[in-house]
């Protein structure tokens, strides 16, 4: 199997670190090659985030360059349509409607881009764009978003809920399990 | 068994399985989680030291002592510890030593982009770079059998993309290491003498570690189908055979130094089209064309920033995907003091009385971002007291009643002190702002000196800033709260005007530490809010204009408001209601 190419997009802070690690550990145990790439530090703190997921037989590079990505998980819309670029031409997008304003948009240095789902469409990428952030405080706690975006990235891979489960019980603390699960749930059945 | 490991974390198995008992780093992104990990394993003993020269001289001790040693340390803190470095390869090791440094090309988080193989050679110790997790683990375990047999400490080089990826990693048995220390004063008292002696013997060590990479698995030739070679090492190797999988020559170094010049020979022998594709400067290529070797290396690849995929194939003359386009400007999301930050009342602070900010390496240079674009130099660490010295020095008594250096704590107990101690013994009348947020913030969180507790968050010895810098002479010291800018700004005026060195301790804890806690969120009576955006100025995440019923108002955003109260400050109308900076309701 060619490696295929998952990017997690969003904005330091969102939780995407547990979304690649659950994401790691349902690959590798599924026997995947699989590499996660990740950058700390100054980053970190309220800046773009993006996590770079892939697997296959054998995985060479840990990044995932432009045009390579046959998926793009966003936190945040902005951030989805930053990375954009990344995507294969029949690459899909899944993303939280959550917009969260960078620094120049505060300032009043620049504007907030609107109708960013459409303009994404029309620019040819799959856009499977929902609102994470409700759907994680009905499971429990607004920190959910990332099992909602979890939930609603399996519809489009292969692997079962069984195995889904097994992997989130490998990273998820167990007090928060029913809780991550819930979220799980909610986004895959919006 | 297979699990999916950081570099740095793989690199920490690697210390544990090797024997290590002793670790001592300073933190320092892409390097801080080996150090982190390592502290995990109970048979080895970590700390984290002042600064990295610290450091690598606590490890030359511990090898000294008879047991295997390391320290970690970014790109730019093996200049810190340079000093050592280049002695120790003359005196070589007892135990084994091993030194870790991650460089950051990209710059993710690094003040420059230098190349750590210019150390390796200059002090001419070996050093190996792995190219993922298995490597880092492997790898880490040879380099301290390379360092016993060679008697020599070994580098071992990372990089941001080895040490935050995760791969597929088997881990093994920790084997313990032990030996006798022996006095031997010509080998380990570099005086002239000595050191004459030891020269010759560093000479021929690298001739047989030439010899040794000649024969050693680090470097091995992966054969291809068509006539092209590529030298590489590291993450590029991953690119490299990300774009060509099998179908070219590749040798792959990981000893990267010394070079095996023989087997770089018959490698080159193998192919009709030679390429070296390593990232920022060109150590193999300048090796390689100095044996007689043409090889295209930085004519096709840049020498700035890090390479990817589809860098490397279009320079190698394959095609790169096409990706989809985003036919408008997105706003940039450059990183951000966060919510609550103690940083940003000072910062505003010293913008408003137009104060001319020396800075220093942390979280508080993006005091120096919009907008409140309050710092005007930054080098390296501890360079804001050395460089506001030298700035007062030549401008005088105008600049001192308006200048100021702005340090961490972690920062000045790094190398800010030594600055300090110029300021006292060659006499400025410098006013130094110590921001004291009680932890190394910008690594992620680890303790320093001053904060009282040690790696394993145990309670540890406690440097009292302000006796420090009273012990060195300095009789005006104040200690202020960042969330409290009418104290701010009184104290910063009245230390500014005065004609005598001052120090200003600036404390708050950092708003993420754990045991920080907030105040409710605040929120924006609307009604009174005359959209004046005076609360705009602080850059604060949580605050942003809203319109509602076609009027313009400030808004918290509640999810990220820690109830810090620096915005009710800066407010006419006192539209901000909620807990303030004190504790107290706010009206």
């Amino acid at each position: 199997m060619s490696t295929k190419n998952i990017m997690i997009v969003g904005v330091g802070g969102q939780g995407s670190l547990l979304a690649s690690k659950l994401l790691g550990q349902l690959l590798l145990k599924n026997g995947y090659d699989v590499k996660v790439s990740e950058v700390h530090g100054m980053s970190q703190r309220g800046g773009s985030v993006v996590t770079y997921v892939r697997y296959g037989d054998k995985v060479y590079s840990p990044i995932i360059d432009k045009g390579e990505a046959d998926v793009i998980v966003s936190f945040e819309l902005l951030e989805a349509a930053r990375y954009m670029e990344y995507l294969k031409p029949e690459g899909r997008i899944v993303t939280n409607t959550q917009t969260i304003d960078p620094m120049p948009v505060i300032t009043g240095a620049a504007s907030y881009p609107e109708n960013l789902v459409e303009k994404m469409q029309s620019a040819g990428a799959q856009v499977d764009a929902m609102d994470c952030l409700s759907l994680a405080v009905e499971a429990g706690s607004p920190k959910a978003v990332n099992m909602v975006l979890m939930g609603r990235l399996s519809k489009y891979f292969e692997f079962t809920d069984a195995q889904w489960e097994e992997a989130m019980q490998a990273v998820v603390p167990a007090k928060f399990l029913e809780m991550n699960k819930k979220a799980f749930a909610l986004g895959k059945q919006q | 068994m297979k699990q999916l490991m950081l570099g740095n974390k793989a690199v920490a198995r690697g210390l544990y399985e090797a024997g290590v008992c002793f670790v001592s780093s300073y933190p320092g992104t892409p390097s801080t989680e080996i150090t982190e990990e390592a502290v995990k394993y109970d048979d080895i003993y970590c700390e984290w030291a002042p600064n990295e020269k610290v450091a690598m001289e606590s490890a030359f001790g511990a090898s000294l002592a008879g047991k295997r040693s390391f320290c970690a340390q970014k790109h730019v803190g093996l200049n810190v510890a340079a000093d050592p470095l280049y002695t120790m390869s003359y005196t070589g090791v007892n135990a084994g030593m091993v030194i870790g440094v991650a460089d950051d090309a990209g710059m993710h988080s690094s003040q420059n982009e230098q190349d750590s193989r210019h150390h390796a050679i200059a002090a001419k110790v070996p050093m190996l770079e792995p190219s993922d997790s298995a490597e880092a683990l492997e790898y880490t375990k040879i380099a301290y059998e390379i360092s016993e047999e060679f008697d020599t400490p070994v580098l071992l080089k990372m990089c941001t993309r080895v040490a935050h990826s995760q791969s597929v990693t088997e881990t093994g048995n920790r084997v313990e290491h032990d030996k006798p220390y022996e006095k031997t004063i010509s080998k380990y008292v570099m005086t002239p003498a000595n050191a004459k002696k030891r020269h010759p013997f560093v000479e021929e060590r690298t001739k047989k570690l030439i010899a040794y990479a000649e024969k050693s698995p680090l470097n091995r030739i992966e054969k291809g189908s068509r006539p092209i070679g590529v030298i590489t090492s590291s993450t590029s190797y991953q690119y490299v055979k990300e774009v060509f999988g099998d179908d070219i020559y590749v040798l792959k170094l990981g000893m990267v130094n010394p070079l095996p010049d023989q087997l770089i020979r018959d490698f080159a022998a193998m192919v009709e089209k030679l390429y070296v594709v390593e990232e920022l400067d060109p150590i193999f290529e300048n090796h390689i064309k100095a044996l007689g070797i043409s090889v295209i290396g930085k004519d096709a690849l840049p020498m700035i920033d890090e390479f990817s995929q589809n860098l490397v194939a279009e320079a190698l003359g394959e095609k790169a995907p096409e990706g989809l386009a985003f036919n408008e400007e997105i706003p940039v999301r450059p990183p951000i003091m966060c919510s609550g930050c103690p940083h940003r009342g000072l910062f505003y602070t010293l913008k408003k009385l137009g104060c001319t900010v020396l800075g220093d390496i942390g979280c508080y240079t993006l005091g120096a971002a919009p907008p409140l674009g309050a710092m005007e130099m930054t080098l390296c660490m501890g360079a804001s007291i050395g460089a506001t010295h030298g700035f007062n020095k030549m401008r005088g008594a105008e600049s001192e009643h308006k200048t100021v250096a702005v340090i961490g704590d972690s920062t000045f107990m790094h190398s800010g002190m030594t600055g300090l101690a110029n300021v006292a013994y060659n006499q400025t009348n410098s006013t130094v702002i110590i921001l004291d947020n009680s932890i190394t913030g910008m690594t992620g969180h680890q303790q320093n000196p001053t904060t009282g507790y040690n790696i394993k968050g145990d309670p540890a010895g406690k440097i009292n800033l302000e006796a420090l810098v009273r012990a060195m002479g300095f009789e005006r010291v104040s200690v202020i709260d960042p969330y409290n800018l009418t104290q701010c700004e009184e104290t910063i005026k009245q230390e500014l005007a005065a004609d005598a060195p001052s120090i200003i301790i600036s404390r708050r804890p950092c708003a993420l530490l754990k045991y920080v806690k907030h105040n409710p969120p605040l929120s924006v009576d609307i009604n009174k809010c005359i959209g004046c955006k005076s609360c705009m100025r602080i850059g604060c995440p949580s605050i942003s204009m809203k319109t509602t019923a076609g009027k313009t108002h400030a808004s918290v955003d509640a999810t990220q408001c820690v109830g810090c109260g620096v915005c009710t400050g800066l407010c006419p109308v006192g539209a901000f209601s909620g807990v303030d900076a004190k504790g107290g309701e706010n009206k």
